[in-house]
């Protein structure tokens, strides 16, 4: 016997969160703003290519739009907070959503990229920390000595250390899983998806990844070899 | 007893309005005081819980299922007809009527079959206002196509989907009512017998299938929407879980069973494969379209298809009936198939087959234009048989696929029991000894969301009703009976399966009560049904207990019922000496092997009434009378 | 050939399943999987042990009562085919074949290889469908549906709820099931008036159903048996994010999940 009750009235934000789909949309449109300073940001260091004056002089420009480069900074880390936080909710539910789990259960249709996002993230979450503690705080700075305002001197000297370059370049690789899937998948979860776009979108996706991946490390890359000194 | 039909007076196209006006009506604030109980969710019974609901009835529906959804309405694959004449070739309501009523060979009630002529053209609207994507033409107006020997175009569709789009149409109906909370949903719940209380049909009991438990129903009325009984042959296109059990119960609570022997065999469906084999698949008739049928002319020909040149090809239905050739009705194209088979011209490892070719088709219209018709079903060929039907013909058989007789009911849908109603497959009414395409889809749903509305009103609305519950004696001692029924089949413990004797009972109702029946092999499979019924009583074994999920235990039940039906069929076979539609008489039949009819002699129906285990069944006959389609020897030559 | 089945036994919901290994002879390539099932049924049964309890009904593919896992994926290793339309031509001799039931805490078990979809229902019932009683219907031809919009709405509409979807989806989320019904519904210009009430009501009670959350991986498009495409969930997520920010009425309170199954409901 269903005899239908009214809900009272709700908050609109509270439901819309609440539901699994209005995590997902907040996920999705966490994920674009991340995706968008992963850009910005690349752009910018690729100007150790041009010279130490070069991105040396962006970043102090940088420092002086100070306000400006708090507001950005508050609003990841608050995409960040929201992304995180929404993921564990979910990750929890789905494990509440199968309590017995399968003997054997295989993957037949889903990318390698989208069934490790669980994995991904995290790494590249402790990737972005320690990446914060050594190029912008310069706690971290091993073998050589941190320069507050000289950025070139610091990235060179930083990717010159064998490690901190290898970590650089595998969290960047699994950042590009993470966007190979998310980039995708975000347009799925807000509702802007149609059958004809799927393939192109999928592909632009594995594209935009794959630049992206390969515009980061070409910088440790190139230190390493000696071509950026 | 006599049997009145409550045919309306007066001209057959004002007979239903007329019908209608004389029907008493429930006052709209009393219609949640009457409780009704509706027995099946597929096309018929879906419709009918969902109409009931909206109207305001207070109705608790049921089935055997896990969900409504899963009723073998949803497997019907080739449309659904009306008479909208959008093609504007030349269909009509009389038309649509004259073809159901000569198509059924002369054996349906007129007035039934007018009227869902009438209500068809409602049905597509109501289907099209429900969300069904009926396949379109580009300007966005619905499709129609030639189906099953129709020449005209009346048939709608939804890819190869009809069934199921129509179903989740109904289901979805159905389930906006549960939500409103008009209508109760009982899945997983098996009606195992009628409750009649002072001559009334007042509740059933059933049992719930996962915990064993039986429960009381009672309501003002039974509606019984059960579908057919085709699954007696063990092998054939129904759902493994159709059966006869709802109807066969309320035929021993004094509800009439008419025409029992008329059933359907299907032209179009995949060859038995081996003994394990469980049930039939069926390929939509769409396919004779634009399939021709052929065999080898040679005996034993061994050689594979593409190696039989055209002139040692046998295009036997074009070379015999030359004006319908591939579209002659179902009963005809299954008798022809049997009999070249019969001849050792049958193709396949069983010799039990012929070939449906696409060839020309291909040809003609091109491998897209085909692939865009019947795709879905050339992939469920290939799925099943690993044949490629665009490059080798298919292989088709006939296979049992639905059954024209049911209980008797009248023109309100009202069986001999007052208060039990009995719509679609599980009546008899309207498609006389042979159904053509497209039709049942039809019916079940003209009967369910158009007649019983009105028809069960008017019982209502003229009858009084007892207060009855559980403790009632009546009540009681049907449940006892019940409860006997099942201990007993849980106590044999004997040394056979169930299914070794459904598989057993199958052959022999498909041996001698199958295409084609003669007198004496109706007598044998009598003799043979009781000696295995009476073996089934002693020997067979049901594991498992009666209060847990048992799927032994219902199948058990559901055999039981199958073999006095078995006997029934072949009785009614027997009786009735003639052939007409799905019921072959070898001893009758023209020169040329065509079916005779005996219009003077058994131009009725044959409606039989339970008289206790044992004794012979009481034949009441329910005279027909045809004042507008005037009986012709059907020709399709 | 002969084949080794590997099956979950459960007596009901309440007992504790393990997998029991049975040796089935004589396995004809053209069988069935659950003609397979059958033939070892009859020889428990001959022994007088319960035969394994499977869900199925038409076996031709269209009532979605079949369905289990088989070494790890939803019907089988066919694409587009339930179990009771998966030949045994597809297996080697002598091959093991693990059978497991859906799992999901949205779909109870019931009894070896028969789970509880009632929460489908509920979901379809909580608004999947459009608002017409019988008779208010206009003709046919007076909503026209172009014929690409007609066949899309045919490809969301083939759905047979079965639940593979959520047996596969390692979240076990049943948005490609939501997914289809509201897909089917608002694609056709009858189901847009109710549009978004359709999604508001439907998401909720998905949601309210503990199914998990959609992470668009696609394992439930890989083996639905109708091939339901991926991207009807978007259109759940475009109707519902739509929906849920427009001025609306207030909601429906949610079905409360059923989980027993008592004979006796008045």
């Amino acid at each position: 016997m269903s005899a239908t009750a009214a809900l009272p009235r709700q908050n609109r934000a509270v439901t819309f969160w609440q539901s699994t789909n209005g995590k997902k949309v907040v996920m999705a449109v966490t994920g674009a703003m991340m995706f968008l300073f992963v850009i910005g940001h690349l752009l910018g260091n690729l100007q150790v290519f041009e010279g130490p004056e070069k991105i040396n002089a962006y970043a102090h420009f940088l420092h002086t739009i100070g306000e400006v480069l708090w507001l950005v900074r508050i609003t990841l880390i608050v995409a960040i907070v929201l992304h995180i936080t929404a993921t564990v909710q979910l990750a929890l539910r789905s494990k509440q959503a199968r309590p017995v789990g399968y003997s054997r259960k295989e993957a037949i249709n889903s990318s390698y990229a989208s069934r490790t996002m669980y994995w991904s993230g995290p790494i590249v979450l402790a990737f972005i920390i320690f990446h914060l503690l050594q190029f912008t705080a310069g706690y971290i700075h091993p073998e050589a000595q941190f320069i507050e305002g000289d950025v070139y001197h610091n990235l060179v000297s930083g990717f010159q250390v064998w490690w901190v370059s290898a970590w650089y370049i595998f969290a960047i690789t699994l950042l590009g899983f993470h966007l190979r899937h998310g980039l995708w998948s975000m347009f799925q979860s807000v509702g802007l998806a149609h059958p004809r776009h799927t393939l192109a979108l999928k592909n632009a996706a594995f594209l935009i990844a794959t630049l992206i991946v390969l515009g980061y490390i070409s910088i440790p890359i190139s230190i390493l070899l000696g071509i950026v000194k | 007893m006599t049997l009145d039909a409550k045919i309306p007076s007066g001209p057959i196209e004002l007979a239903w309005d007329k019908a209608r006006f004389d029907m008493k009506l429930v006052n709209p604030a009393n219609k949640r005081k009457h409780s009704l109980i509706v027995v099946g969710s597929g096309l018929a019974g879906g419709a009918a819980a969902a109409s009931l609901g909206e109207l305001g009835y207070n109705v608790k529906c049921f089935c055997f299922q896990d969900s409504p959804r899963r009723a073998h309405s949803i497997a019907a694959q080739g449309g659904i007809n009306a008479a909208k004449n959008y093609p504007n070739d030349g269909e009509s309501i009389y038309r649509l009527f004259y073809d159901t009523v000569k198509g059924g060979d002369f054996r349906a009630r007129e007035a039934n079959v007018y009227r869902l002529a009438q209500i068809s053209v409602h049905i597509i609207d109501q289907c099209v206002a429900q969300g069904v994507p009926f396949a379109r033409e580009y300007g966005g107006t619905l499709t129609n196509r030639s189906f099953g020997g129709a020449q005209v175009s009346r048939t709608f569709y939804a890819r190869g989907q009809t069934g199921q789009q129509l179903l989740l149409g109904a289901y979805q109906a159905l389930e906006r009512q549960v939500r409103a909370g008009t209508v109760t949903m009982i899945p997983r719940t098996e009606m195992l017998d009628l409750i009649v209380i002072d001559g009334q049909a007042r509740g059933i009991v059933a049992r719930n299938l996962v915990t064993g438990e039986l429960s009381v129903h009672i309501a003002d009325a039974v509606i019984l929407a059960t579908g057919g009984y085709g699954n007696v042959y063990y092998l054939s296109t129904n759902a493994k879980g159709s059966n006869v059990t709802a109807s066969w119960r309320a035929y021993k609570r004094g509800a009439l069973f008419a025409n029992p022997c008329f059933t359907q065999i299907h032209p179009t469906c995949i060859p038995v494969s081996g003994d394990y084999q469980s049930k039939l698949t069926l390929m939509s008739e769409s396919l004779r379209n634009d399939g021709r049928i052929w065999v080898p002319k040679m005996k034993g020909d061994q050689r594979s298809p593409d190696q039989i040149p055209e002139d040692e090809r046998d295009y036997y239905l074009e070379r015999r009936y030359p004006s319908f050739g591939n579209l002659v009705p179902r009963d005809v194209a299954s008798r022809n198939a049997k009999a070249v088979c019969d001849e050792g011209r049958g193709v396949g490892k069983s010799g039990l087959g012929v070939y449906l070719d696409f060839f020309d088709a291909i040809a003609r219209v091109g491998e897209k234009t085909i692939r865009e018709r019947y795709g879905n079903l050339f992939d469920m060929y290939q799925r099943i048989t690993d044949e490629d039907p665009y490059k080798v013909p298919m292989r088709i058989y006939p296979a049992i696929h639905y059954t024209m007789g049911g209980l008797w009911v009248d023109y309100q849908l009202q069986s001999t029991i007052p208060g039990l109603f009995v719509l679609g497959e599980a009546n008899f009414s309207d498609h006389g000894a042979n159904r053509l395409g497209a039709s049942a889809l039809m019916q079940g749903l003209s009967d369910g969301y158009f007649v019983i509305p009105y028809t069960v009103g008017n019982y209502l609305a003229t009858n009084k009703f007892k207060k009855v519950d559980a403790s009632h004696s009546e009540v009681q001692s049907v449940v006892a009976a019940v409860q006997q029924t099942t201990d007993k089949l849980l106590s044999i413990r004997g040394k056979r399966t169930v299914d070794s004797f459904h598989r057993e009972l199958g052959k022999i109702v498909w041996d001698y009560c199958g295409m084609a029946r003669t007198a004496q092999g109706l007598e044998t499979a009598i003799g043979k049904i009781r000696a295995l019924r009476e073996e089934f009583w002693q020997n067979v074994t049901v594991p498992g207990s009666g209060d847990d999920l048992n799927q032994s235990l219902e199948k058990a039940g559901r055999v039981a019922d199958f073999f006095e039906l078995a006997e029934l069929m072949c009785i009614d076979a027997r009786e009735r000496n003639e052939s007409c539609g799905g019921h072959f008489r070898e001893e009758y039949q023209t020169p040329d092997g065509e079916a005779q009819r005996d219009d003077e002699r058994y131009s009725y129906v044959a409606a039989w009434g339970y008289r206790g285990p044992g004794n012979t069944p009481e034949l009441t006959k329910e005279p027909l009378e045809f004042n507008y389609v005037h009986p012709s020897q059907r020709s399709y030559k | 050939m002969k084949l080794t089945l590997k099956i979950w036994r459960q007596k009901t919901h309440k007992d504790k399943g393990a997998f029991v290994s049975y040796t089935v002879d004589h396995v004809d390539p053209e069988m069935s999987m659950l003609e397979c099932l059958d033939v070892l049924n009859e020889t428990l049964t001959e022994r007088g042990e319960e035969p394994v309890a499977f869900e199925h009904d038409c076996r031709e593919g269209i009532c979605g009562s079949c369905g289990f896992m088989i070494n790890g994926v939803a019907h089988g290793p066919e694409r587009a085919t339930t179990v009771c339309q998966l030949t045994m031509r597809h297996f080697n001799d002598g091959q093991e074949l693990v059978l497991e039931p859906w799992r999901a805490k949205a779909f109870p078990a019931i009894k070896d290889l028969v789970v509880d979809r009632r929460s489908f229902d509920r979901i379809i019932e909580s608004g999947g469908y459009i608002s017409v009683s019988t008779g208010q219907a206009p003709d046919g031809n007076t909503i026209l549906v172009g014929k690409e919009t007609a066949d899309q709405a045919m490809d969301a509409a083939a759905c047979i709820g079965c639940g593979a979807c959520v047996a596969a989806c390692p979240n076990a989320a049943a948005a490609l099931f939501t997914g289809a019904k509201i897909a089917h519904l608002s694609i056709l210009p009858q189901g847009k008036p109710e549009r978004d009430r359709r999604a508001l009501h439907m998401v909720a009670q998905m949601n309210a159903e503990l199914f998990g959350n959609c992470t668009n991986i696609g394992e439930c498009t890989g083996v639905c048996p109708k091939e339901i495409p991926l991207e009807v969930i978007a259109t759940m997520n475009r109707d519902y994010l739509r929906a849920s920010w427009k001025k609306r009425e207030d909601l429906e309170a949610t079905i409360p999940p059923a989980t027993e199954w008592s004979a006796n409901r008045t």
